[in-house]
């Protein structure tokens, strides 16, 4: 009996500290900052990571933990300009391709070597496209890239030329990833296993790995002699820093309180709710959305009442996408303007078309026959205006940006059932094409992402029929790399894609990132990945 | 004593067995395999059914489930419970390397919890002072009610992030030991320090203590040389369970103090549905339990005289 009250007292007073301990915290924030000054090289910056990489061969992983890692060990033929999204030089000096973008010739800079000290040369290049063809789905993100790639060749020791049986335009800006990234004819000695660890992943990159522990830490560190940087680095000549230490810390709490004690000097994939904590005293906040597809409805428009294009536009008059980013996320994510994210090239903004607009809504439905029931959720001949969504939680406010959707849409009257799944079983009944609605994001610099998810010759998500209009969108802008002709097909098959309702686009997911008071220079690349070559520690 | 050993040895193995067993049951039923949830999410943007079909063929998943129960079994009776499908890695090793670092929290959260539990238990039952003894009796509910995931981020917070004693995160070291072994500890104590506190309460009741007191012994000698010593018997039996709870409590506790170790392991693997991880796992935990709660047997005739020359088959059925 006696112990009730007890209890509450122990929480009182624990809960008290807890209060205490965060008043503190920002407090103790407060301090430091000051002026940035020249940079200065040296010192071992400690990232705070939130998910153990698993394999940090960037050529095998797909995720942000891996690819961060590995874009620090790898240099790649070429680099895509952060702000205009152009294809620039890096290990390829130049390169032409044929009319119909089959065929690529790159002639590669000299002087460039890999950290066994191998030169970086055309066989070398043929080596790597080889081996990442070779991993199949093992490849998670080449696999793709390399989908219709048929051979290299060594046209001289400064010349490769890759060959592909498709037209493959994408494949420009691929080589400018770190999935593409080369790596040196010793790595293909080991296997792919020994590759995800570390051992043989020897790469041209400014970075050398040193040691990988699982759910502990990545150790890498500087590569002397480096001097083949891209273009676009604000420096050239070595990297500052000489140890970068990627530390996992999962838990995101333990992350935030690690930056703002002194513990890490940065960390990535900072949670909406711990945002405010690192604006303007002292601490930074690089942010950048992603670019590819972004957090989106898929419609498959062969199921329910998804088959009437005029129930799909109506739901995504339906959903009021400010409302989204501005309750459930924060001021640093966007509402959607296209199907694709504001950062991928050739990105055409939609906002009128997916203005919220309720009454709009309500009048498609009305004249579609689809009348409020009973319970508010329209009806007609029986049949309730209801579609299910299955999503995983591949980011952590998924649950809670389509609770928000599901009462957005109850007020024009459309019930949408949300399901959440695990991973596996999500991709799994996307292979089968079981669902009405998908939710899911994709990062990828490039429009033709688009004709990846929506083609009916590829993924075919809204599973359309083979021959409709947006194939032929898709098709164009994969035939050619001329930007004159690539972006009337890429705008076109934008419009199509949000003007029929196949996809309705949410938000665009940003990656947020905290760096300490001497942090400086931590950047993003194109594909809003890690880049490290400019970062730098304040002595 | 002699005769008991195969048959126990008999019954660890039937453990071993069975949880082997339905680790491949539960694991098989659940929807989507290891590949998919490898290939899926971002990555599996591109991946085509024909590439799932190649990856499960590569890793015998495509097997009929007898088959794959069959090889696994007899492989895993060779110590080899195959490569993760995750990462490649060799599923035994993987979990070898993973836990000495489980082991040091685990080890020094049950010396901590019975320090703990002992000391409240013992001062509980021996003051006088009326608050103090219903103050400590109070721990054990309070203990075994807070959430391990808060109390850990709590302690990191006061002790890491304020007073800079000990870093929050890594493997390397005695003071990365010391916050998880204290969170490991809290709920495991309260359960001992509420066992022993009522066994003792139990024991200083008996006609034998009586007897002790008007042989003259101070409530001190009673106290320790008498009543403990009979008192701890239950609670020893509970710290064979308790043992099997600390390993349960790293999954949290590891995650929550950035540390390697069998937690992190376990779940990851289960996210994967890493089948060789998850085994290796599993029957590792077992085989933990079959050993404590041996040692425990093996204890009692030490603490007690009148249990020698007989293993209780009590403590067996407790597995």
């Amino acid at each position: 009996m006696s112990t009730l009250p007890l209890r509450a007292a122990g929480l009182v007073v624990v809960l008290g500290l807890a209060a205490a301990c965060g008043t503190t915290t920002a407090a103790g924030g407060g301090s430091g900052g000051g002026d940035a000054g020249p940079p200065r090289p040296g010192g071992t910056l400690r990232l705070g990571i939130s998910s153990n990489p698993d394999c940090i061969d960037p050529q095998q992983w797909g995720t942000n933990a891996a690819l961060n890692v590995g874009r620090q060990l790898v240099d790649s033929l070429t680099d895509q300009d952060q702000a205009s999204g152009k294809i620039i030089p890096w290990l390829a000096e130049n390169w032409e391709v044929n009319p119909d973008s089959t065929s690529f010739t790159f002639t590669l800079r000299t002087g460039a070597t890999f950290a066994d000290g191998t030169a970086v040369d055309a066989a070398a290049v043929k080596t790597s496209y080889d081996g990442i063809k070779a991993l199949g789905p093992k490849a998670q993100l080449g696999n793709g890239y390399l989908a219709a790639y048929k051979s290299a060749t060594v046209v001289d020791p400064k010349t490769v030329r890759l060959d592909f049986s498709a037209p493959s335009a994408q494949f420009l800006q691929a080589s400018s990833t770190m999935s593409l990234g080369i790596l040196a004819p010793a790595a293909y000695q080991k296997s792919p296993e020994q590759r995800c660890q570390g051992e043989g992943l020897i790469g041209s990159g400014p970075f050398v790995f040193e040691s990988f522990k699982s759910n502990q830490q990545v150790v890498i560190t500087k590569r002397k002699g480096y001097n083949w940087g891209s273009p676009q680095f604000k420096h050239q000549g070595e990297a500052y820093l000489d140890k970068v230490e990627f530390r996992i810390v999962p838990e995101p709490g333990v992350r935030t309180g690690s930056l703002a004690s002194g513990q890490l000097d940065a960390i990535t994939d900072v949670q909406p709710v711990d945002e405010p904590q690192f604006a303007g005293n002292g601490f930074t906040e690089p942010v950048r959305a992603n670019p590819g597809i972004v957090f989106n409805l898929t419609a498959n428009t062969t199921r329910g009442v998804l088959t009437d294009v005029k129930v799909r536009q109506a739901v995504s008059k339906g959903v009021n996408r400010q409302e989204v980013t501005d309750t459930v996320l924060t001021k640093n994510y966007k509402a959607a303007t296209s199907v694709l994210g504001s950062a991928t090239p050739l990105h055409l903004d939609l906002s009128k078309e997916l203005a919220y607009d309720p009454d709009g809504a309500k009048k498609l439905l009305e004249e579609q026959g689809w009348l409020p029931g009973p319970d508010g959720i329209r009806v007609k001949d029986g049949q309730r205006l209801s579609a299910k969504i299955i999503f995983s939680l591949v980011f952590n406010q998924n649950q809670s940006v389509l609770e928000l959707v599901q009462q957005q849409l109850r007020k024009i009257g459309f019930d949408l059932q949300i399901e959440q799944r695990t991973t596996p079983e999500t991709q799994q009944l996307t292979l089968a094409g079981d669902y009405d609605f998908i939710w899911y994001n994709t990062t990828r610099a490039d429009p033709d992402i688009l004709r990846q998810l929506f083609s009916t010759k590829a993924g075919n998500r809204s599973k359309l029929s083979p021959g409709n209009p947006l194939d032929a969108a898709l098709d164009k802008q994969a035939a050619t790399v001329d930007e004159a002709a690539r972006k009337p097909a890429a705008e076109e098959a934008q419009r199509l894609v949000v003007e029929q309702a196949y996809s309705i686009p949410v938000f665009e997911l940003t990656q947020v990132w905290g760096l300490g008071p001497k942090t400086h220079g931590v950047g993003f690349e194109a594909s809003s990945r890690m880049q490290l070559f400019d970062a730098w520690i304040a002595g | 004593m002699t005769n008991g050993v195969p048959r126990r040895l008999a019954q660890a193995v039937v453990v071993l067995w069975a949880a082997f067993t339905l680790s491949f049951v539960i694991l098989y039923l659940l929807p989507g395999d290891a590949v998919l949830a490898k290939l899926g999410g971002e990555a599996g943007t591109t991946v085509t059914a024909e590439d799932i079909a190649r990856e499960r063929a590569a890793y015998g998943l495509d097997d009929p489930i007898v088959l794959q129960y069959g090889k696994r079994l007899l492989a895993a009776a060779q110590g080899d419970f195959g490569r993760s499908i995750a990462t490649g890695e060799d599923a035994t090793e993987l979990v070898l390397n993973a836990l000495p670092s489980t082991l040091a929290i685990t080890g020094l959260g049950l010396v901590f919890a019975i320090v703990f539990g002992g000391a409240i238990a013992i001062v509980g039952t021996y003051t006088r002072s009326r608050w103090l003894s219903q103050l400590l009796a109070a721990m054990p509910p309070l203990g075994n009610s807070l959430p391990p995931f808060w109390v850990g981020l709590l302690l990191i917070q006061v002790f890491s992030f304020q007073l800079g004693l000990v870093p929050a995160m890594g493997s390397d070291g005695f003071a990365t030991l010391v916050l998880p072994a204290v969170t490991l500890a809290i709920p495991t104590g309260a359960i001992i320090g509420q066992v022993l506190a009522k066994s003792l309460r139990t024991q200083l009741t008996e006609p034998y203590i009586e007897v002790v007191l008007a042989k003259g012994a101070s409530r001190a000698r009673v106290h320790w040389g008498h009543a403990l010593r009979n008192a701890a018997l239950p609670a020893l039996t509970l710290v064979g369970v308790l043992a099997g709870n600390l390993l349960a409590g790293s999954v949290i506790t590891e995650s929550v103090f950035s540390r390697d170790g069998i937690g992190r392991v376990t779940a990851s693997a289960v996210t994967a549905q890493d089948i060789p991880v998850v085994q290796a796992v599993i029957v590792l935990a077992a085989l933990f339990f079959v050993l404590i709660n041996l040692a425990v047997d093996l204890l009692y005739p030490v603490l007690d005289p009148r249990l020698s020359g007989r293993v209780t088959a009590k403590a067996v059925s407790g597995v």
